[in-house]
């Protein structure tokens, strides 16, 4: 798949993180820029982190026109990523449901569809009877505990395999010459004169102008190696995965109001997400009370479901920002770019953070794209307020 | 699970509690610049390991109380 090497003493770009983030940066950095001399660091092993722990969800149905455009960038890169990467990414367009259960949650979706459609985003409101045709499993009735009053539906959404998303971009990277380090932890970010100078390993240092930090879980510790604050609170959030069973559930379905989303693998097993744990933390245990609480909320979707066993469950690390929206370009100390605070939202916009980190550092300047995520506009108080769609709905 | 050591009620489930987080000292609103003020919201330490916190005790005492928890293992103490 990718090649090992030894650590170089010098490269021209240091990526600390190899997850889908990092190593799209790398990749698109390399085939976009012709900048090759890249080195991906990754403490663990490559999609050990938050692209190995994911739900797999895609979808560009946000609530804010940035974003919207944004993660709709992502989704189409996402679409033809097989073809580019030359490896069967697995993609499988299902349909995506957010499901409202209250008046209030209804206007959101409502809100959501229009914004999605100015932006020329396929996303329509529809009633509980479309629900129940499109998953007729689904508890429609007017009895449940928190009805169902209708859904936002975005038929562009879809799952994909993210393993093989993270390999098909290494792989594609290492051949164009990028060097993708496991095992490689970074202890410091060298920094004199205002100007990153490189990065101090555990297995040795390398000098680097420039030196992105695309990490999760760890990314305010890591930025503080350069001196950099960030506005991020660590959280666990977990998932849980059943034991196969025959393909009945085609569309991606998301409750915010039940803080659960399902979707089934193409293997047949059902995954199940939630909300972040309610405290932070840098553990990733999985607890009882998140499965007991998960699975009270599926049933309450979908009653028929309570003889499923699960198979496991895991937890991954979410960098929260205040607004819900990642934090993406330079810093005050030049050379030293941040790709972080992707919250719980970080797996589908990875191919196009990217290709918008890429151009960034081949540039000098954040594209446009980008502009709004930056890290100062938590001091100029300029939040983007992301919650209503970010939030669960993933 | 995670147990809270309560000052008042002794060592509880942590679903009894709300988390509140780090303490942090509000800066006077008449005298504070906007870029302190900012800071003040939105700004954490984030700290990886043994840190002080505030957890509000909701199906308890109802007071708010002072832990020290590794972030890390979620290990808890009481708070010196």
């Amino acid at each position: 798949m990718w090649r090992e090497h030894e650590l170089e003493r010098r490269h021209d770009v240091v990526i600390i993180g190899g997850g889908i983030h990092g190593l799209a940066t790398a990749y698109y950095l390399a085939r976009n820029h012709g900048i090759t001399d890249v080195a991906v660091l990754d403490k663990g092993y490559l999609g050990g982190g938050g692209s190995g722990r994911n739900t797999a969800i895609l979808r560009s149905n946000y609530l804010t026109p940035e974003g919207v455009a944004f993660y709709d960038r992502s989704l189409e890169l996402y679409r033809g990523l097989a073809a580019d990467l030359n490896f069967n990414v697995m993609f499988s367009r299902r349909g995506h449901l957010t499901l409202a259960h209250s008046d209030a949650s209804l206007r959101t979706m409502r809100w959501r569809a229009e914004v999605n459609k100015a932006s020329g985003v396929d996303s329509e409101v529809i009633d509980a009877d479309d629900v129940r045709r499109l998953v007729p499993l689904m508890d429609t009735s007017d009895r449940a505990r928190y009805p169902i009053l209708g859904a936002l539906h975005h038929p562009p959404g879809g799952i994909i395999r993210h393993d093989a998303v993270v390999w098909g971009y290494a792989r594609a990277a290492d051949s164009l010459g990028v060097h993708l380090h496991q095992d490689t932890e970074v202890t410091g970010i060298d920094v004199a004169h205002g100007r990153v100078s490189g990065v101090r390993t555990t297995r040795g240092d390398i000098a680097a102008p420039v030196v992105v930090n695309a990490t999760a879980g760890w990314s305010s510790l890591v930025a503080a190696m350069a001196g950099v604050r960030l506005p991020v609170q660590t959280f666990p959030l977990q998932a849980a995965v059943t034991e196969p069973v025959k393909p009945f559930l085609r569309p991606v379905v998301v409750s915010g109001t039940l803080h659960v989303y399902v979707s089934q693998t193409a293997r047949g097993e059902l995954v199940f997400g939630a909300s972040v744990d309610p405290f932070a933390s840098y553990s990733t245990r999985g607890s009882l009370e998140f499965t007991e609480g998960l699975a009270a909320h599926v049933l309450q979707l979908m009653p028929s479901l309570h003889r499923l066993r699960l198979l496991r469950q895991w937890a991954g690390l979410c960098d929260m920002t205040p607004d819900f929206a990642p934090i993406m370009g330079p810093t005050d100390v030049e050379g030293f770019l941040v790709d972080v605070g992707w919250g719980t939202y970080g797996f589908k916009a990875g191919p196009v953070s990217g290709e918008a980190m890429a151009a960034c550092i081949a540039t000098g300047t954040p594209p446009e794209l980008i502009a709004p995520f930056g890290l100062e506009r938590f001091a100029r108080g300029d939040l983007m307020g992301e919650k209503g769609a970010a939030a669960v709905g993933h | 699970m995670l147990r809270v050591p309560c000052p008042w009620c002794g060592p509880r489930d942590a679903t009894e509690f709300g988390y509140v987080g780090e303490p942090r000292r509000r800066p006077d609103p008449a005298t504070t610049t906007p870029e302190e003020w900012r800071t003040y919201l939105y700004e954490r330490s984030n700290v990886a390991g043994w840190t002080t916190e505030r957890w509000y005790h909701r199906m308890g005492c109802r007071r708010y109380i002072l832990v020290e928890r590794d972030t890390v293992t979620n290990e808890t103490r009481p708070a010196r």
